[in-house]
């Protein structure tokens, strides 16, 4: 029986570790930690508070550098980018989202939308088609001109959801998208990232604490005591 | 400008405090434009005056008269090519607050001796003719609602007439403007002929000397050769040039530019402060959104600019309202209600004021704008 061939890593981590000081002390939140990602793949991040997730999350989408080790994507280490090279990577292959939404409060839905299209050379009515088309991804075209604070929740996560992808990123990464959000909204939530996985092949690594998120997922990984397993450690 | 308008929605983020900040920089830009107008009216005309032109006066002081008869031997003296002479009227219009200068003076010999007072040359032949005419500055006229052909009556505080009123009038024949902008329109010149011959005493005297000497290289040599002339009689004159002259009148009043220049300096270090603290806040209250915009690839040397160009807007804006309404103040009128000749905004001070604003944005935005350029995303997330 032939399965079809599987798609590249576009995602490749060898060996990374991550030490914070504090104080005298240093602490080692990761430690050796390896993981490759495929294109298209849904990937859950799970493990205890504290843990490291978004530790891991920050290496991997380039805010921040690993102590040790190498972080790839597309064939291209993000480790050792001066920061303005990585600011303008960032700019062109990931989109975050974060749990609390992270909207400007100052700027109505479409204006946070526009944000990361500021940074790329798309004209004016280039960037409003874009806009358009990512709040009619999220379902939120009749929302476009109200501020965050007239949106719910949910609403603001889709938006924080448009922002994300309007540049068309190579990455999508979620921390706790849903953390904050009820069981309705955040099932939403879900429904919408696994229809940009399934239905426009985004790759996504969503750090959640929800075993009802991580079911959305392709893959589940769990991480604990600054190792990667692909089981739950009791 | 794509950025402009993420800037500006970050002004209005806590309006009140925008608000606040960009009055005190309108307030003192205001201030700034006012002072820059009155000492300008302080040391008025020196920057202007004639560097050919020589004040002659009596010795000891410029309110003791001269003979009217030094005319023919100042003219004969070497170097002199032209010289007129003016005496001092004040009297009073309508009312005693007021107050515009009135001379005494030969019309043609004066206005050769004065080509920025500019006269039409018919109002400038009717002066030359009518023995009771008299002309008025623009700025004068235009205060008091004069029309060539008015009848202006003056009371006098000195020179009553020899039927014992003191009661002039003048017939209005003329309205002089300026040259330049710094040029004084306010005087009101009159016939020294007409004065001399009906007040009760005092013939034959005047107030002071003009002189124009042929070569303004010479004008030191000349001056002394014009004391020299009067040495040991019991008029004697000093004579110095036009600008010593004027420099010499404002330094009586003090030095006020000096006291001016202290008192802005003060002012906008303490709007340096209130734009400074009120960036440093703003900045402060956003580091999470910083955090989140340098996630998104916003680079620090951008994200520097951003904080820069809102301190900058806010500093221009509240800088160029102040400039504009100072503008408006000014043109309106002088504050002491016309004891200042001349008093306008001057183009060099403006154009200042722009720098300074400028600076004052660049200066306040600085600290907050390279804190943000410092963040650590990661940190900045993790203050949620
Ligand atoms: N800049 C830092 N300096 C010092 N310690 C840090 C720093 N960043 C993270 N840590 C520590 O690293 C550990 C992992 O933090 P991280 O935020 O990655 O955990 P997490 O798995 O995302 O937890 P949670 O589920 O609560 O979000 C924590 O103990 C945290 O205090
Ligand atoms: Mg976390």
């Amino acid at each position: 029986m032939d399965s079809p061939p599987l798609p590249p890593p576009i995602l490749i981590i060898e060996a990374v570790e991550k030490q914070f000081r504090r104080g005298t002390e240093t602490l080692h939140i990761l430690q050796g930690i390896d993981l490759q990602v495929r294109r298209g793949e849904f990937v859950a991040l799970m493990g205890p508070s504290g843990s490291g997730k978004t530790t891991l999350l920050n290496l991997i989408g380039g805010l921040d550098r690993p102590s040790r080790g190498r972080v790839a994507i597309d064939d291209q280490r993000i480790d050792q980018l001066s920061d303005r090279r990585l600011a303008a990577w960032r700019a062109r292959h990931v989109g975050f989202v974060f749990q609390l939404y992270n909207l400007l409060p100052v700027l109505t839905a479409d204006r946070n939308v526009e944000l990361p299209l500021l940074l790329t050379s798309l004209n004016k009515a280039r960037r409003r088609q874009q806009v358009a088309l990512a709040l009619r991804v999220v379902g939120l075209t009749d929302r476009a001109r109200h501020y965050p604070r007239q949106l719910s929740g949910g609403e603001q996560q889709r938006v924080g959801i448009a922002r994300a992808i309007v540049t068309d990123p190579t990455l999508l990464l979620c921390d706790e998208p849903t953390g904050d959000l009820d069981r309705k909204s955040g099932d939403d939530i879900l429904d919408l990232l696994q229809a940009l996985n399934r239905d426009h092949g985004k790759t996504i690594i969503m750090v959640t604490h929800d075993p009802h998120a991580s079911a959305r997922a392709t893959r589940t990984i769990y991480l604990n005591k600054g190792q990667l397993s692909a089981t739950a450690v009791a | 400008m794509r950025f402009l308008h993420l800037i500006w929605s970050n002004l209005k983020r806590r309006k009140l405090r925008t608000l606040l900040t960009l009055l005190s920089i309108v307030v003192a830009f205001i201030l700034y434009g006012y002072l820059s107008a009155i000492a300008r009216a302080m040391d008025q005309g020196v920057s202007l005056a004639g560097a050919d032109r020589l004040i002659v006066r009596h010795r000891v002081s410029i309110t003791q008269p001269l003979p009217e008869s030094y005319l023919r031997r100042i003219l004969a003296i070497p170097g002199v090519q032209n010289a007129a002479h003016a005496s001092w009227f004040g009297g009073i219009y309508q009312d005693p607050r007021n107050f515009f200068a009135q001379m005494a003076i030969i019309p043609e010999a004066y206005l050769d001796l004065y080509p920025e007072f500019l006269l039409p040359a018919d109002q400038r032949l009717a002066f030359i003719r009518t023995r009771t005419g008299a002309i008025a500055g623009r700025r004068t006229a235009q205060k008091y609602g004069w029309n060539i052909g008015d009848r202006i009556p003056i009371q006098a505080t000195v020179w009553v007439r020899q039927n014992g009123e003191s009661a002039w009038e003048f017939d209005l024949v003329g309205i002089y403007d300026g040259a330049e902008e710094g040029t004084d329109t306010t005087n009101f010149y009159f016939h020294y002929d007409y004065l001399d011959e009906a007040r009760a005493f005092g013939q034959g005297l005047v107030g002071w000397y003009m002189v124009r000497v042929q070569d303004p290289d010479q004008a030191a040599t000349v001056a002394r050769l014009i004391d020299a002339e009067f040495a040991n009689s019991p008029q004697e004159t000093k004579t110095e040039t036009e600008g010593a002259f004027l420099r010499g009148w404002a330094q009586q009043i003090g030095d006020i530019t000096t006291i001016m220049s202290a008192i802005l300096s003060a002012v906008f270090f303490t709007i340096l402060l209130v734009t400074g603290n009120t960036m440093a806040q703003s900045v402060r209250e956003r580091t999470e959104e910083l955090g989140v915009l340098k996630a998104m690839g916003f680079d620090n040397l951008l994200t520097l600019a951003l904080v820069l160009a809102e301190s900058c807007l806010l500093a221009i804006l509240g800088g160029t309202a102040g400039l504009a309404i100072a503008w408006f103040l000014i043109a309106s009128g002088d504050p002491t209600g016309g004891a200042l000749p001349i008093f306008y905004f001057p183009r060099q001070n403006l154009l200042w004021g722009i720098l300074i604003a400028c600076g004052l944005g660049l200066a306040a935005g600085w600290l907050p704008a390279r804190q943000a350029m410092r963040l650590q995303i990661a940190e900045a997330l993790r203050r949620i």
